[in-house]
């Protein structure tokens, strides 16, 4: 694989963390007055997946989606500003830390209802097909939208269609507290879900950028060739509380020792272990571009906390379309 | 369907020989199976795939053949059609027209009677319209799909078999603007959907002891035109709302409560509603005829606020021998 290929999705990943990381760190000022949702230990699927699209794809995404929207091109000002609740945020406002847009990147939107958004993708591929265009379509999800009708719906029609969309499953095994245990029968995988509807389907390791990027790529390409749905499920693991800044593996829902293991399987960690290995990466050139993202970082958050609120006028603006 | 290549139908049998009650008969045949699209029995999935098809830039007109079963997809409607303009700062838009059908007669019971228009009208985002007449069905349903938000349009099935003056040429009927039925100096009866037939015979009952009803057709219930309503209440001081809804939480309360906000001051009696009995719909047209109001309901309530006892209208001369199970005799069922 390309060394420029490899660096690249470091970086995004790395910056994917510093955000998320800085988001934290700042949470408790309660100037971030809406619910947050970390992908801290997951960033490598939204990375590895959106290597292979460029901004003419559409993806939409869910409340966990800051590291999706900033993978596809989505703009990191305004997602912080959005966050403060700015009239600058990427949704006026409006949306905050769950409903997270930016058209000019093809990141449409994203929704904190389970499973919403999964048969909106699949109507986004079916009008860019009835328009001619060659768009792909990917539509992240966590596996408890498997569990969701609405989510057998959209596979079906897909399957039906052969419509240009990639289902991506982030199974991070826990639904807030709930594992999948209580919520899925054993010895039956979620990418079996998706066969059974007919839709090829693969699993991979979602701490792998590499192998994300890979099937991402197959995926993508078989879309693309008007060849049908591909339903992805990668195994990652969430670091945080399900929302909110803190690390709580003291509510004994999991054990410390699974978290550790998982903390040991980090993606970031792992590609870097790697580059450096293979001479891609010097710690010089490490260190600056943490020094360089940490910079971009500060810039936004600084942005964010100057740009003025929304107007009370505002209220009223945008409930009907013209 | 000529004029846009973006608008497209969806629907559990659109193309199929019936075609929604005629009202799809011939366009698969001339806009071929992409642009009228039969679909899964997926409700909620399929009202997904419009709105994601709409994000996308398609204009999609979706129907069910019954309002109720729109219930599986009330997500997909009041989550996400009707607020994805507003929470994402008005950078999309979604021109999504749904049409729904409300059933009654033949039996058709509990769960194929419904009209929740109501439920629609209280959701900000979604546009609610409600056609009467052959002419504003058409006018309305063009503004509709023209329009670039979403739109429940809800048709009355007893409805479907009424004639009146189409034009064959494309025009508008606004959506937000209430029609003037019958002008009247007495009392104000504002009608949705249906009710506005009844209405109209309770106005003719209504004549014969010299009470001149005025009538207001609703035609869209959200936004609704309070200037209409208002005006025509300031008038003659006497107000009645005539739904085809349940009357607990129904939309005539809406309108009774804006009357009453609004102009409270040139009211002369205690303003009224009508609505549908508060159960189910039964089955056996032995219930079910007793559930809906009828002309003879209104015009006893209009009676109540002028005094006059019922009795004092010659009301054998409006006796009529139909079945109240069906819209008219021509009607043989089942659906």
């Amino acid at each position: 694989m390309r060394a420029d290929l490899l660096n690249r999705m470091y970086y995004d990943m790395l910056r994917i963390r510093l955000v998320e990381e800085k988001i934290a760190e700042l949470y408790p000022e309660q100037e971030m007055r809406c619910p947050v949702h970390l992908c801290i230990g997951q960033e490598a699927i939204a990375v590895g997946v959106c290597a292979n699209l460029s901004c003419d794809d559409y993806v939409l995404g869910t409340h966990r989606s800051h590291g999706h929207y900033l993978a596809k091109g989505g703009e990191l000002k305004a997602m912080m500003a959005e966050l403060y609740g700015k009239v600058t945020g990427c949704a006026r406002g409006n949306g905050g830390s769950m409903h997270l847009t930016d058209l000019s990147a093809g990141f449409l939107g994203a929704v904190p209802i389970v499973g919403s958004t999964i048969p909106m993708a699949v109507g986004v591929a079916l009008g860019a097909l009835m328009k001619g265009e060659s768009r792909v379509t990917v539509a992240f999800f966590g596996e408890g939208a498997v569990e969701e009708g609405v989510f057998h719906e959209s596979v079906n029609f897909a399957a039906l269609k052969k419509l240009p969309i990639i289902f991506v499953c982030e199974n991070n095994r826990y639904s807030v507290y709930s594992p999948l245990s209580v919520r899925q029968p054993e010895g039956r995988e979620v990418f079996e879900l998706a066969r059974g509807h007919g839709v090829e389907s693969f699993q991979g390791d979602g701490n792998d950028v590499i192998e994300v990027y890979r099937l991402a790529g197959q995926a993508v390409h078989k879309a693309r060739q008007r060849g049908g749905p591909v339903f992805l499920e990668f195994k990652t693991y969430r670091w945080r509380e399900h929302c909110g800044p803190y690390y709580d593996n003291d509510l004994g829902y999991r054990t410390e020792e699974e978290f550790q293991a998982w903390r040991q399987n980090c993606p970031i960690e792992r590609l870097r272990v790697r580059l450096f290995k293979e001479g891609i990466l010097t710690e010089q050139a490490n260190k600056e571009m943490m020094c360089r993202l940490e910079a971009e970082v500060q810039d936004a958050v600084a942005f964010a906390k100057q740009s003025p609120f929304p107007e009370e006028r505002l209220l009223m603006e945008h409930v009907y379309a013209s | 369907m000529a004029k846009d290549p973006a608008v497209y139908l969806m629907g559990l049998g659109v193309p199929d020989p019936k075609g929604i009650f005629g009202t799809t008969l011939g366009l698969q045949q001339k806009y071929g199976g992409v642009r009228v699209m039969d679909m899964p029995t997926s409700e909620n999935g399929m009202t997904g795939v419009a709105i994601g098809s709409a994000i996308a830039g398609m204009r999609p007109v979706m129907t069910h053949q019954r309002i109720e079963f729109a219930l599986l997809s009330i997500e997909q409607i009041v989550n996400q059609a009707a607020k994805w303009h507003y929470m994402f700062g008005g950078q999309m838009h979604i021109p999504l027209v749904i049409r729904m059908i409300v059933g009654r007669g033949w039996g058709q019971g509990p769960q194929h009677s419904q009209s929740l228009h109501a439920w629609f009208a209280h959701i900000p985002g979604l546009k609610v319209v409600m056609p009467v007449t052959p002419y504003d069905a058409k006018g309305l349903l063009i503004s509709s799909i023209e329009d670039n938000n979403p739109v429940i349009f809800i048709e009355h099935r007893w409805l479907h078999n009424t004639f009146g003056d189409v034009p064959e040429e494309v025009y508008r009927v606004p959506l937000g603007k209430a029609r003037l039925v019958r002008p009247g100096r007495d009392v104000t009866i504002v009608a949705t959907s249906y009710m506005v037939l009844e209405a109209i015979r309770s106005a003719e009952i209504l004549a014969d002891v010299g009470i001149e009803a005025e009538i207001v057709d609703v035609r869209t219930l959200r936004p609704l035109d309070e200037d209409l309503i208002l005006e025509s209440v300031r008038k003659t001081g006497r107000f009645v709302v005539a739904d085809t809804g349940w009357k607990t939480g129904g939309f005539g309360g809406e309108v009774l409560a804006l009357i009453v906000e609004k102009v409270f001051d040139r009211l002369k009696s205690p303003p009224r509603r009508l609505g549908l009995m508060d159960c189910p719909t039964p089955t056996t047209p032995a219930l079910s005829r007793f559930c809906y109001p009828r002309a003879i309901d209104l015009v006893s309530t209009v009676c109540q606020m002028f005094e006059i006892s019922v009795e004092r209208l010659n009301l054998s001369r409006w006796a009529v021998s139909v079945p109240l199970d069906v819209p008219d005799p021509s009607f043989t069922g089942p659906f």
